[in-house]
C-alpha cells in the first residue's frame, strides 16, 4: 500500500475502509427470496441437521455403510467423480498457459475457480466420511508418513494441488481489492503453479484410480485393470472439458450481465475447440479400454448382467457421445455438442461409481444402496459450491474484466465495484 | 529451459529411481523371523473355545454359546477378532476359525497413509488408534475383508486380530492357541510352523490336501492353514494369487517420482517453445 509517508492516521482510515469494504461485499446481491435461495436453504438446513447426527452417533446413523461396503457415494461420486469434473482447470491452463492457445483465455478464470471450488467442497466432504477426522492431519505433519500407501500420495497432492489452483487464481482476488502491486507478484508465480498443477493433476487423477489396483479380487473384471490410473487420467481430460462446456453455456445464461461482449463472440470458437479435444481424448479413451477388454480376454463376461451393464457405459456413455462430438464440430452444431456433454459426463459417472461402488462386490448378496440422507449430503455440498461460486463471480473480476486503476487502494475498489453490474437473474 | 536446467532435472529424476530399485530389491528380506500360527482344521472339533478366550482376553462381550450360530457362515466382527465356522465339505463337516491373516507384506498396511496399521517386526499386524483417521481404505485393500469399522461409533475403530500382540509383549502365546483343548491352532516361528506342516502332510498324506494353505498366499501370511479337503470348500476367498498385494500398486507408485521430476522440465521446456518473440523471458519477468 502507499502509505509511505507514514501517517499512522491515514492507515487506520485506510484499513477501516477496507473492512468496510469487506463487510459490505459479504452481504448479498440482489433478491434474496429467489426459488434457488429457499431450496438451497432447506437442503442446507436438512444436511446441518444430518451432519450434527452423523458427528454424534457415527456413520451408520446418515450412511448405509457396511463392513462389506466401506466406501460409499461420498468417496465413489463426491470425492472420486467430483475430481475428474473439475480435470477441467490443468487442461484449460495447459492450453493457455504452456500451449499459449490465446483464444481460451477468456475462460481460465472460471474454470480455475470451478477447479478449486470443486476440490474444496468435494475433497473437503471427505471430511464428512471419514471415521476419525480429527486425525486428519497426521499424514501432513509428518509424525507417520504411510509413504507406500497411493492415499498418501493422493492427500498430499489434493492439498498442494488447491495450493497451486488458488496461486493461480489468487490475480483475480489481487484485482478485486485493488491490490495493483500484490497482484504482480503473484501473476508472476502463474506459471510455475500452472506446470507444478498439471503434474500434480495427471499423479492424483490417476491416483483415484490407483486406490483400487490392491482391491483386485473385489472388483468385476470388466472394470478391474493395471490400466485403471491411465484411464483415469485419460479420462479426467474430457471429464473435465464435457464440465467445463457445460458450465459455459450455463454462465451465459447465468451469469449475463457479467459477460462481455468480446466474452460472448468468443464463446463459439471456444465450445468449438473444446469439444474437439473431447473427441480427441474420448477416442483414444474408447481405443485404450477396448485394448484392456482384448487384452485381458473378458469375452466371456459380456453374456452376463455385469456385461450388460458394462455395454451400456461404453456404448450409450462413450462411443454415443464421442460420435456426437465428432458430428457436432463437423457441422459446427453447438446445441450437439452440450447434449454430447452430458452423455460424457453421465458415462464418467457411471465409470467412476462402477469402479468404487457397482461392480464393487458385484457378487455380494446385498449390494450397497445410498441413503436418501447420504445423497442429501451431497446435494447439499453442490449446492454450498454454487452459493461460494456464485459470490465470487458476482464480485470478482472472473468473468469480466475490472477496468485498470491509476492509484491502488481499496476505496478505489469500492468506487469500481459500484459501477459493476448487480447480480439480477433469479436462478 | 536452458540445457543445464535440462540435465540437471534428468540427473535429479534418475538419482530418485536408483534408491528405489534398491529398496525393492533389500524390502523382500525379513529382518526378523516372523511369528505366526498353524491351524490343522483336521483336529479342530469346533468347540470354539479360542471364541471364548479371545473374547475373554480383549474385553468383548461373551459370544453366543448356542450351537446354532454354526449354521451360518460368519465372519469376524467389531466385537469379535476371532471365529469359528462350520463348512459342509466332500469329507463331512469341517470346522475352521477365520481372523486377520498377518501376511508378510499386508495389503491394508501398505493402503495406510498414516501407519496406523502395522506391520511389526515380529509379524504380527497391529492397529494403532492415536493414528488412524478413519478413511477405511484398509477395508477396500485386504483381499481378507478382515479390518472391521466401528459404524456405530462417534469415535470409531477399527477392530481386528492382532495375534494377541500385547500378550506376546508380555511372553505369553495367543489366547486362542493357549485355550485350544484339540491342539489344532500351534503358535511359532513362521518358518518352523511350514517345516511343521509339511511334516504332517508326508507323515499322513492320505489325511491332509497337500497344500498349505498361506505358504505363498497373497505373498505369505502369518497364519498358516491345513485341510482335509480344498481350501475352497472352506471359505477362503477365491482369485487369491501368491503376489503379495502391494505389489500390485507398486508400479504405479514407482512412476510417481518419474512424472514427478520430468512432467515439470517437459512443460517448462513445451511453454519456452510457444513463446512469442516479442514476450519477456521469465527472468526479465522477476526483475520487472
Amino acid at each position: 500500500m502507499n502509505n509511505r509517508n507514514g501517517s499512522l492516521a491515514l492507515l487506520a482510515g485506510e484499513s477501516r475502509r477496507f473492512a468496510r469494504f469487506l463487510l459490505s461485499e459479504l452481504k448479498p446481491k440482489g433478491k434474496l427470496l429467489t426459488p434457488f435461495n429457499v431450496i438451497a436453504a432447506c437442503i442446507l438446513c436438512v444436511a446441518a441437521v444430518l451432519l450434527t447426527i452423523r458427528f454424534s452417533q457415527g456413520l451408520s446413523s446418515t450412511t448405509n455403510l457396511s463392513q462389506d461396503f466401506p466406501w460409499g457415494i461420498w468417496i465413489g461420486f463426491d470425492v472420486i467423480t467430483g475430481v475428474a469434473f473439475a480435470g477441467g482447470a490443468y487442461v484449460v491452463t495447459f492450453m493457455v498457459y504452456v500451449l499459449r492457445l490465446e483464444q481460451y483465455r477468456p475462460i481460465v478464470r472460471i474454470t480455475v475457480l470451478n477447479g478449486f471450488l470443486a476440490y474444496l467442497f468435494y475433497a473437503g466432504a471427505l471430511l464428512f466420511d471419514l471415521g476419525r477426522p480429527w486425525n486428519v492431519i497426521n499424514p501432513i505433519i509428518g509424525n507417520s508418513f504411510g509413504v507406500s500407501s497411493v492415499m498418501f500420495l493422493v492427500a498430499w497432492h489434493f492439498l498442494l494441488y488447491m495450493i497451486t489452483e488458488f496461486i493461480e487464481f489468487s490475480p483475480a482476488v489481487a484485482e478485486w481489492l485493488g491490490w495493483k502491486r500484490v497482484r504482480k507478484a503473484l501473476a508472476s508465480l502463474t506459471l510455475g503453479a500452472v506446470i507444478l498443477g498439471i503434474t500434480l493433476s495427471t499423479l492424483h487423477q490417476s491416483g483415484l484410480g490407483a486406490l483400487f489396483l490392491m482391491a483386485k479380487t473385489k472388483i468385476h473384471p470388466l472394470w478391474y485393470s493395471e490400466f485403471i490410473p491411465i484411464l483415469f487420467f485419460v479420462s479426467s481430460i474430457f471429464a473435465g472439458l464435457s464440465m467445463v462446456i457445460l458450465e459455459g453455456s450455463v454462465s451465459q445464461r447465468v451469469f449475463r450481465s457479467q459477460i462481455t461482449p468480446h466474452h460472448r463472440a468468443s464463446h463459439r470458437g471456444i465450445v468449438l475447440g473444446l469439444a474437439r479435444v473431447c473427441a480427441g481424448t474420448m477416442y483414444v479413451y474408447f481405443f485404450l479400454r477396448v485394448l484392456v477388454f482384448i487384452h485381458g480376454q473378458q469375452w466371456t463376461y459380456i453374456a452376463t448382467p455385469m456385461g450388460y451393464w458394462y455395454l451400456v457405459e461404453m456404448v450409450v456413455f462413450v462411443l454415443i457421445p464421442v460420435r456426437l462430438y465428432t458430428q457436432a464440430v463437423r457441422f459446427e452444431n453447438i446445441p450437439l455438442i452440450r447434449v454430447a456433454s452430458v452423455l460424457t459426463l453421465i458415462g464418467i459417472v457411471l465409470n467412476r461409481l462402477n469402479v468404487s461402488v457397482i461392480a464393487f462386490k458385484w457378487y455380494a448378496p446385498e449390494h450397497y444402496i445410498p441413503s436418501w440422507m447420504e445423497i442429501e449430503i451431497t446435494m447439499a455440498i453442490i449446492v454450498a459450491e454454487l452459493i461460494v461460486l456464485r459470490w465470487v463471480v458476482n464480485r470478482m473480476p472472473i468473468l469480466r474484466s475490472l477496468p485498470e486503476r491509476p492509484v491502488d487502494g481499496a476505496a478505489h475498489a469500492i468506487e469500481s465495484l459500484k459501477e459493476q453490474p448487480q447480480w439480477t437473474t433469479s436462478t | 529451459m536452458n540445457r543445464r536446467t535440462f540435465a540437471r532435472t534428468l540427473g535429479v529424476a534418475g538419482a530418485s529411481l536408483l534408491p528405489l530399485h534398491h529398496r525393492r530389491a533389500v524390502g523382500e528380506e525379513h529382518r526378523k523371523e516372523f511369528v505366526g500360527v498353524l491351524v490343522d482344521t483336521t483336529r479342530c472339533v469346533g468347540c470354539r473355545s479360542c471364541e471364548f478366550a479371545c473374547a475373554e482376553t480383549h474385553g468383548f462381550p461373551e459370544p453366543n454359546q448356542d450351537e446354532r450360530v454354526l449354521d451360518r457362515e460368519r465372519t469376524p466382527s467389531v466385537t469379535q477378532w476371532s471365529i469359528v465356522n462350520r463348512y459342509s465339505t466332500a469329507g463331512g463337516d469341517v470346522f475352521a476359525k477365520k481372523q486377520c491373516m498377518h501376511c508378510n507384506q499386508p495389503a491394508c498396511a501398505s493402503a495406510c497413509l498414516t501407519k496406523a496399521m502395522l506391520k511389526t517386526e515380529e509379524g504380527p499386524v497391529i492397529w494403532r488408534e492415536g493414528k488412524c483417521m478413519g478413511c477405511r481404505f484398509c477395508m477396500v485393500s485386504c483381499p481378507f475383508d478382515i479390518p472391521k469399522f466401528e459404524y456405530d461409533s462417534p469415535i470409531p475403530k477399527i477392530q481386528k486380530c492382532t495375534l494377541c500382540w500385547d500378550r506376546l509383549e508380555r511372553g505369553k502365546i495367543p489366547a486362542c492357541a493357549e485355550a485350544c483343548p484339540a491342539e489344532a491352532i500351534t503358535f511359532g516361528k513362521r518358518a518352523d510352523l511350514i517345516k511343521e506342516a509339511y511334516r504332517r502332510i508326508s507323515s499322513q498324506p492320505d489325511q491332509y490336501h497337500q497344500h498349505v494353505y498361506g505358504e505363498h498366499e497373497a505373498g505369505g501370511t502369518g497364519y498358516l492353514y491345513l485341510s482335509a479337503v480344498p481350501f475352497e470348500q472352506l471359505g477362503f476367498p477365491q482369485g487369491i494369487e501368491s503376489t503379495a498385494y502391494p505389489e500390485l500398486s507398486k508400479d504405479y507408485l514407482y512412476a510417481v517420482p518419474i512424472v514427478l521430476t520430468l512432467w515439470p522440465a517437459f512443460l517448462l521446456a513445451l511453454s519456452n517453445a510457444t513463446k512469442k518473440e516479442n514476450e519477456p523471458t521469465d527472468h526479465e519477468m522477476h526483475h520487472e
